[in-house]
């Protein structure tokens, strides 16, 4: 609940930490805020694409030529538009890409490996003649067998769905293909002693689905290419500038010919740090010479981008009678999606991180199949791994009769842990999120009948990146700020509260833009938690040079020594020995004499944000079970996390509460279901159903504070942590409440039911 | 293919428009008469991010044709402030910061507003079923259920 948090937790600050009015926030109540397919260009076509019917087919032949003389269609755009690319891989935010494979996935070539897969594109006069346009378009498909299952696909004699996927990572590199795109191992110690000094061990299988990210606004852009060859991009994404990257390299442009605006984003979650509709819009519009405008329909968004992966997973813990865990193992088979790139390196990371081990190793693969291409979800990877492990500790703690904060606490991480994925930790606050939890009321409130309560904890690594920000002051004195990572959570309130802070100006002061392409230098992308640690680091160096700037200038007009002018609240003044010379200037005072005093005054700030640092997380989850039909319930939830330091407070609990709703459909409903001819059965809200409000309670939420040394704000990034505990927390909630122990999630009403009936002829069951 | 020609109010003032038979009422909206802050979310009525009503009655505008719109009256989000006074719904959902992204905000203060319109006092669990067909992603609806409670009260005068 908002209240348990104090509303300035650093009374220090006049901004930072108070729950200001986001700047966006009435044009987003008022339906003036435009958004991806907001924007309509003047004679702007409708683009729209055909997709393949077929999880996994050859494609023989594409005949465009009754389409292209339908009247109305201006352009078509096939394989034959696009290039082919080398393979490599390229970091891009919390994953690799090769583009090799982003050619393919925008448009199918040799063959077409998921139902949904872009085999043609069209841009007509209107959405009806697009669509009629797309029908007369004959495909020549020679069939394949296909692959849908991860252990399916890692079999001898599986469809291969690339004939030259060598497995990496693998010594000595295997000499046939399969589907293993990649081998992936961490840790440290030798397992094998560890467990031989283990008085318990518990080793299980667990399995998860691929879910969508689910963001309520589908894929939409609009792109303009001119006659001579400059190009632009109306587009909801995370990243902009990684737009650009990706366009003009699948297009073979200059970078600098394309400038993308980031429109208003409706939710990313990681699924909009990719390209699926944007270069072919761009292609389209080279040819029709209009603009294209390009938007999903929920049903392409749910067939053709992308979720994140299922997965099996296979861990084994051992541990003392005391609870001290002396060897911890997984193995990770992750579902890549139609090319190489699943989050299982991340997975295996993240497995055992929050704990101090002496003996831990984690092996992963990433494992291709017949399904759309996986893409970043909200700390892709971890929840998965996390989850295992987190179910396998509660276990264990069960089984010892031990408290699980307890045995958590005599594991934890802390500050100088050396990390099962390698580096040592800084200040982490692991250890006060458990703490947290331990003290909160919830953790002792009795339960009610059918109820079981869990607990389950969570880590994710947050990044930094490269990040420009520009502060203008104005004539008046007032400022222009420009940031160039999307805005999805409310980013332009935090910036502005810290660029506020550090000029001593009131907030409305300033007011806030997201720049384009063209307005800033390179901006990674809105991801990876890194937007409020990255940007607002940028935004404060901004802002100090502008202080700096200012006092040069007053130092100019009073004839003193720069260093003999100091900045406080808002304004300057002589200090030391000339204080009291001259009466200070207020900061509109110095925009008044910036003509005179050397030109205008602006911070522009351009760096690789270092230093970011991990946010840990422990939840509690009270559970209610109908005995009669399996269906299980949230009825209390209690979300615990480190935020280093929450710049605005109530977006904090925004992302806390935001990441467990997520996590509770993982948890309880979502799932690609797919059918065994490959197609996707529930590509709607309808049948893919995300929670809705009469399905969950309030969130409430704590706020730990350990602030991160390497940022002037002491900010860690927030945003992905939060889904990384639920899964396992509801778990053992239901194995506290049944006595039954769930593995597969999602932990629907129809496999709760199924496995309480068999733990009922067993006697096993708690209800 | 022909376009019907039709009439309607929608906040207020009368419209006139051209649709084809298959345009919904969200195509309409959107497209010929340019108000975009009633969103597409899923066109089969599932998201609530198209929350419109008509004649008083809450609808998903992509359940409804255009042409069924004659003779209407339509209230979207861009009717929602009187002027420069933003409704108490808007105010809340700012001031308890109930929206992250923002693209499902539309829908879920019309959908309040018209149940403020027929039940002044909620209880909590009444906001959540009314508001069970809007879906948000970023917020697990703790602040928006909160929000809609509290502009309740503050228009109730409580």
């Amino acid at each position: 609940m908002q209240e348990k948090v104090k509303d300035a937790p650093s009374s220090q600050f006049k901004w930072v930490g108070t729950r200001a009015v986001r700047p966006d926030g009435v044009d987003k109540v008022t339906g003036r805020a435009r958004f991806g397919a907001d924007l309509a260009m003047p004679g702007q076509l409708v683009g729209k694409v055909l997709r393949s019917p077929h999880p996994h087919a050859r494609i023989r032949a594409i005949d465009v030529s009754a389409a292209a003389n339908l009247p109305g269609v201006k352009a078509v755009v096939t394989r034959d538009d696009f290039k082919d690319q080398p393979s490599e891989f390229i970091p891009a935010g919390e994953m690799m890409i090769n583009y090799r494979d982003v050619v393919r996935n925008v448009m199918a070539r040799e063959k077409a490996l998921y139902e949904g897969h872009p085999i043609a594109a069209v841009a007509a006069t209107s959405t009806s003649i697009a669509k009629q346009a797309l029908k007369l378009i004959k495909v020549d498909y020679e069939v394949l067998p296909h692959v849908i299952d991860v252990v399916d696909a890692m079999q001898p004699g599986a469809p291969l769905l690339h004939e030259d996927m060598i497995t990496a990572g693998v010594e000595p590199a295997p000499k046939t293909p399969s589907n293993v795109a990649k081998r992936v191992e961490f840790g440290h110690g030798d397992v094998a002693a560890g467990f031989a000094q283990a008085e318990i061990i518990v080793e299980r299988a667990f399995t998860t689905k691929p879910v969508h990210q689910g963001y309520i606004e589908p894929h939409a852009c609009v792109a303009s290419v001119s006659e001579d060859g400059q190009a632009d991009v109306w587009v909801t994404t995370q990243g902009h500038w990684i737009v650009r990257a990706h366009c003009a390299r699948l297009l073979g442009w200059d970078v600098g010919k394309v400038r993308v605006t980031a429109a208003e984003i409706g939710g990313g979650f990681g699924g909009k740090t990719v390209v699926y509709l944007e270069p072919l819009a761009l292609a389209l519009s080279k040819k029709a010479r209009r603009p294209v405008k390009m938007v999903m329909t929920r049903e392409e968004v749910f067939r053709a981008s992308g979720p994140t992966s299922g997965a099996h997973v296979h861990v084994k813990i051992g541990a003392r009678k005391d609870g001290r865990i002396v060897a911890g193992e997984a193995e990770l088979k992750y579902q890549a999606g139609a090319f190489a790139g699943s989050p299982v390196q991340p997975g295996a990371m993240c497995a055992f991180a929050p704990y101090d081990l002496e003996n831990v190793k984690v092996v992963g693969y990433d494992v291709v199949t017949n399904r759309p291409k996986v893409a970043a979800y909200r700390a892709p990877g971890g929840p998965i791994s996390e989850f295992a492990v987190e179910s396998v500790i509660d276990e264990i703690a069960r089984k010892l009769g031990m408290d699980p904060i307890a045995l958590r606490l005599k594991n934890a991480a802390k500050q100088g842990t050396r990390a099962a994925y390698g580096p040592k930790f800084g200040p982490i606050g692991f250890v006060e999120t458990l703490e947290a939890a331990k003290a909160h009321a919830h953790w002792r409130t009795p339960l009610q009948k059918n109820q079981g309560r869990g607990v389950a904890s969570g880590f994710w690594f947050n990044i930094g990146g490269e990040t420009s920000v520009s502060l203008q002051l104005n004539e008046d004195g007032t400022l222009s700020l420009t940031a160039g990572t999307p805005d999805i959570g409310g980013l332009r309130a935090s910036l502005c509260m810290m660029a506020a802070e550090e000029l001593g100006v009131d907030l409305d002061r300033i007011r806030v833009q997201i720049g384009d392409t063209g307005q800033l230098g390179y901006n990674f992308l809105t991801g990876g938690s890194r937007a409020t640690f990255s940007s607002g680091m940028a935004t404060v160096e901004a802002a100090r040079e502008v202080i700096k700037e200012a006092c040069k200038r007053a130092a100019k007009l009073w004839e003193l020594p720069e260093d003999a002018v100091e900045y406080m609240s808002g304004g300057v003044r002589p200090a030391g020995a000339n204080a009291g010379k001259h009466a200070p200037m207020t900061l509109s005072d110095i925009a008044g004499i910036a003509g005179k005093t050397g030109g205008p005054i602006a911070g522009y700030a351009r760096i690789n944000a270092h230093g970011a640092a991990p946010s840990f997380a422990t939840h509690i989850a009270d559970v209610e079970i109908d005995p009669e039909t399996g269906k299980a319930t949230v009825v209390r939830y209690t979300a615990i996390q480190d935020a280093g330091r929450a710049i605005h407070p109530s977006y904090v609990e925004g992302q806390y509460q935001g990441g467990v709703a997520q996590g509770i459909g993982w948890a309880l409903n979502e799932e690609y279901i797919y059918g065994p001819d490959g197609r996707l059965q529930n590509p709607g809200f309808l049948d893919y159903r995300v929670p809705v409000a009469s399905d969950l309670p309030m969130i409430d939420t704590v706020i730990v504070e350990v602030p991160n040394p390497r940022h002037p704000y002491g900010v860690r990034g927030v945003g992905e942590t939060p889904i990384v505990p639920p899964m396992a927390a509801i778990a053992n909630a239901l194995a506290d409440a049944t006595g039954v122990r769930f593995t597969d999630l999602p932990m629907s009403p129809p496999k709760v039911l199924a496995a309480l009936d068999e733990a009922r002829a067993a006697g096993t069951a708690k209800m | 293919m022909a376009k019907h020609h039709i009439a309607a109010v929608v906040n207020g003032d009368p419209v006139e428009f051209l649709c084809e038979p298959g345009d919904t009422l969200l195509d309409v909206l959107r497209d010929a008469l340019g108000l975009t802050g009633t969103k597409e979310g899923c066109s089969t009525g599932d998201c609530g991010a198209c929350s419109v009503t008509v004649d008083g009655r809450l609808v998903c505008a992509c359940l409804m044709l255009g042409v069924e719109a004659a003779g209407t009256s339509i209230g979207t989000i861009e009717g929602m402030a009187n002027g420069e006074e933003l409704h108490p719904l808007q105010r809340k959902f700012l001031e308890h910061a109930a929206l992250q992204c923002g693209i499902c905000t539309p829908g879920f203060l019309v959908a309040a507003k018209s149940l403020l319109e027929r039940s002044p006092d909620p209880t909590e669990t009444e906001v959540r079923y009314w508001l069970a067909g809007n879906l948000c992603r970023c917020t697990g609806y703790d602040k928006i259920v909160r929000a809609v409670l509290d502009a309740a009260a503050e228009m109730r005068g409580a």
